[in-house]
């Protein structure tokens, strides 16, 4: 499927959604709510048909999270980027699309680790990095420590 | 001149006897005196032997894998094993603090005795045997599964999970394997009629068992020598240790001098078992013998017994370091499966060809 | 386990659990695996990661484009070459920037021999954890010499750094090409004696037939990349489907498998070593004249965007994702590291076989922790 044919199509699922396509890839900009619904849909439906979730992450800009989705298709031989807002920084919280795709089992919990980004129904939902007891999510921007040196 | 000739040791030992004859007068004392330097000397020469081949089985591991080995310490490193040794005599004896201690501290002592009592009745030359048991090949297939109590004993007085299933590994291994060891120790007996290891030598007089008895005591002789490396575990059927998976497994917790004390049973078990196959299928210190040649027997008679023995059983110690250093590792239940589904059956199936051979007398 | 011996062996539930890790021969470095135990027999595996995390992609928010690429050369350490690549093709991506034909070529080479020799290394470990302590060195007899070229080239020869935004560091030594041919055509006569200790081995074949079986789904459910995929019949050699430096002017063939066992998974490796061979040769005696490196400015800032950039490593896809502000310095930065997502896997590949088989299968994946913690 093209860009454009991918646009129109995800606009018939989800009219609320956003496009932006400077880079590479077409990104689509949705909330935190809307994502497992679309992400299903990406799926199962077979003229979208994203098997292949390549990379899961997400960046802090400072006044929201926004969680960052790189779908792949193996059939179709396109991609997509699923952008999800997360407006709440203190209470961040998304649904989990380890269900649909079990790499994000742990590219989840790296996220949780580092974001603090809470994944409703993710089945095992520990810090994989940091030790249990570390206070704080290093890779967010307002993140501090006593022993950081700046560069 | 002739007692020389046929490099008899009884010579000596009749000599060394009458000295300490002249010396003590009461018979008892005489006895333990006499027992006492051979016990002296054996554990000296087992000690050396084990250096020697601890020398030679990293020169030979060099030597399969294209580098040069230890060559720094004394001429061609052959100092290397000593410096080693002084480094583990310093080594702290540490004993986990919740280990089983007495046990812990036991299970070395019971591996190097059990490796050193198969010793006895094996003929080192002519003449030259500690203990001509009239059982002694039943003597040697039942000393030498003791190993396995000491290995039980460290793998579960060390208190850690990984020695423990390197122990339960090893106990499965070593009871399978006995089987085919004693099943190819029996076609030699049941050629040659008797138990004793100096009869069984004699019996060889005119040629080798491996060559007198045909395809099945060749078969015997590789099932011999597999299963046996099987029950000294050495590679590929190391798994009581396996560095890769158990770390070590039952000698994981220990260190120092109790550490050297598995590494020294394991090369006496690697001499006895070579030797016993040495003196089993290869003639032990019989020289090279065709029946009918006089004048030819008569010159490999020159060479000595000894020379013989050693020769073979180095022969039979260099095999056992090859597979060690080809092979990869076997799994656990294909160790097993190669015992009970292919080593035991063809063992039994030959024990009855070796049977009608010797009853048919079709053997050289 | 403390107390009198036997007590604490089995948990409350009745299950014995080991520790494997972070200190174990077979784990290739501190990766730490939790095992549930069944006698001989996995049940379950939980992997716990974190050992040897240094936060690269923190660090790098606060360095400059021309020194993030540095401290990836610690990530994989096997692949320094193209983790290195991977970074400065992301920035060139950000920059627009055109790569001169002589850079790219000799990326490629480097890239090659950089797969070459990690499977080599790769072959040497497997034949160690199997319990064979020969093959290792015979790996390492070819190696080394690859390494050497290495250090001609750019002086180091664990961590390059030798791919800089817009080519390469300095051009390759007078050297190069003549001392590549040189260790092509010895590695091209080791790779029989290679099968003939290993591969033809019957214990070898027994131990890896049939174990750490992965579904061509579930590798691609798990994200599983690189050989590892390929051996579930999942095609996915990104330098076939997006080339990106030299790729595109070669020919080879990506290696396809339909095993998915261990075995499969050690013959892509084993093939692909021939293939790499393959695509040294095609360019070594085609380096164009030219630049080695494009004009860049003295402080590169990226416009303000997203990039992201994949590239085929020896173990399978790397993502690298820029974020920019327009500053001179990564907003955020993630790698998207091929031994995460295949480790990921192995909980699957390793339940219901043997300790021995989690170990050929640890070996088969080729994990190199650094990579999988950054």
């Amino acid at each position: 499927m093209s860009t454009e044919e991918l646009k129109n199509s995800i606009t018939a699922i989800l009219p609320s959604s956003t496009f932006d396509e400077t880079g590479e890839f077409l990104n689509v900009v949705i909330t935190s709510e809307e994502l497992l619904p679309l992400m299903n849909t990406l799926r199962t439906k077979s003229e979208f048909d994203f098997d292949f979730l390549f990379c899961l992450t997400c960046i802090d800009w400072k006044d929201h999270l926004m969680m960052v989705y790189h779908l792949l298709s193996k059939t179709h031989q396109h991609t997509l980027v699923i952008k999800a807002k997360i407006a709440d920084r203190n209470n961040a919280q998304i649904e989990t699309v380890c269900n649909i795709w079990r790499t994000a089992e742990f590219h989840e919990r790296e996220v949780f680790d580092l974001f603090g980004v809470k994944f409703i129904n993710h089945p095992d939902l520990r810090r994989l990095f940091l030790s249990d007891d570390w206070v704080g999510h290093p890779l967010r921007k307002d993140y501090t420590d006593e022993n950081m040196i700046s560069l | 001149m002739r007692i020389f000739l046929s490099y008899s040791f009884s010579a000596l030992a009749t000599f060394i006897h009458s000295f300490l004859a002249g010396l003590i007068s009461n018979g008892m004392f005489l006895l333990v005196t006499e027992m006492v330097i051979t016990g002296v000397s054996l554990i000296v020469f087992l000690v050396l032997l084990c250096f020697f081949l601890g020398y030679m089985e990293r020169r030979v591991a060099a030597f399969m894998e294209i580098r040069l080995g230890p060559n720094r310490v004394g001429p061609q490193g052959t100092l290397q094993i000593v410096a080693d040794t002084v480094k583990l005599l310093f080594k702290e004896g540490l004993t986990p603090d919740s280990s089983d201690k007495f046990l812990f501290n036991l299970a070395p002592f019971i591996m190097v005795v059990a490796s050193m009592l198969v010793v006895a009745p094996i003929a080192f030359a002519k003449d030259f045997q500690l203990y001509d048991i009239n059982i002694g090949v039943l003597y040697v297939s039942a000393v030498s599964s003791i190993s396995v109590i000491g290995i039980l004993m460290a793998g579960w007085s060390s208190n850690n999970k990984y020695s423990l299933l390197g122990a339960m590994r090893s106990g499965a291994q070593i009871v399978s394997y006995e089987l085919s060891v004693g099943l190819s120790l029996i076609s030699i007996v049941i050629l040659s009629g008797s138990l004793s290891l100096g009869d069984i030598v004699k019996s060889q007089e005119n040629g080798w068992w491996i060559i007198k008895g045909h395809i099945p005591i060749i078969i015997s002789f590789v099932i011999f020598v597999i299963a046996s490396t099987a029950e000294i575990n050495r590679a590929p059927f190391d798994l009581a240790e396996a560095d890769q998976e158990l770390t070590g497994g039952f000698h994981t917790e220990y260190a120092g001098m109790k550490f050297a004390m598995f590494l020294l049973s394991e090369y006496i078990n690697l001499f006895v078992v070579s030797a016993i196959a040495a003196t089993l299928f290869l003639g032990g210190w019989m020289p090279f013998h065709i029946g009918g040649l006089v004048s030819f027997n008569h010159i490999m008679d020159y060479i000595p017994s000894s020379l013989w023995f050693f020769g073979k059983t180095f022969f039979v110690i260099f095999i056992i370091m090859w597979f060690r250093w080809t092979f990869p590792r076997l799994r656990v239940d294909q160790l097993l499966t190669l015992e009970w589904k292919y080593l035991l059956p063809i063992s039994m199936v030959n024990v009855i060809f070796v049977t009608v051979m010797a009853i048919m007398g079709w053997h050289l | 386990m403390r107390g009198l011996i036997g007590e604490d062996i089995l948990t409350e539930e009745g299950e014995f659990i080991i520790n494997m890790g972070p200190q174990h021969p077979s784990t290739h470095g501190v990766l730490h695996l939790k095992i549930w135990l069944d006698g001989e027999t996995v049940k379950r595996i939980q992997p716990n990661l974190g050992y040897i995390h240094r936060s690269i992609e923190k660090m790098s928010e606060s360095l400059s484009y021309r020194n993030f690429i540095f401290a990836t050369s610690r990530m994989d350490y096997l692949a320094a070459h193209v983790n290195n690549e991977a970074c400065a093709l992301t920035v060139e991506k950000g920059l627009q920037l055109e790569v001169p034909q002589r850079a790219k070529v000799i990326r490629t080479i480097l890239s090659e021999l950089t797969r070459l020799q990690s499977h080599q290394l790769w072959w040497g470990c497997t034949g160690l954890d199997l319990g064979g302590v020969t093959p290792f060195f015979y790996a390492f007899r070819e190696r080394e010499a690859i390494m050497e070229i290495f250090e001609e080239t750019c002086g180091a020869r664990l961590t390059q750094n030798y791919m800089v935004p817009g080519g390469i560091m300095y051009d390759v030594h007078p050297n190069f090409q003549k001392r590549v041919k040189d260790v092509m055509i010895q590695i091209k006569g080791k790779f029989e004696e290679y099968d003939n200790i290993m591969t033809g081995n019957v214990i070898l074949e027994n131990r890896l037939k049939g174990v750490g079986y992965l579904s061509k789904e579930d590798a691609l459910s798990y994200g599983v990349t690189g050989p590892t995929a390929r051996a579930s019949g999942l095609s996915c050699d990104l330098r076939k489907s997006n080339p990106y430096s030299a790729y595109d002017q070669v020919q080879f063939d990506e290696i396809l498998d339909t095993g998915g066992d261990c075995y499969a998974r050690y013959m892509v490796r084993m093939r692909e070593m021939r293939q790499s061979v393959s695509i040294i040769e095609q360019l070594i005696d085609n380096i164009p004249e030219g630049d080695f490196q494009a004009k860049t400015k003295n402080v590169i800032k990226l416009p303000k965007g997203e990039f992201y950039q994949r590239v085929e490593t020896p173990r399978g896809e790397l993502g690298v994702f820029i974020v920019s502000d327009g500053a001179a310095s990564p907003y955020r930065i993630k790698y998207r590291s091929p031994g995460f997502s295949n480790l990921s896997a192995l909980p699957i590949m390793a339940k219901g076989g043997k300790i021995g088989d989690l170990v050929a299968i640890m070996a088969t994946i080729d994990l190199v922790i650094p990579d999988i913690d950054r």
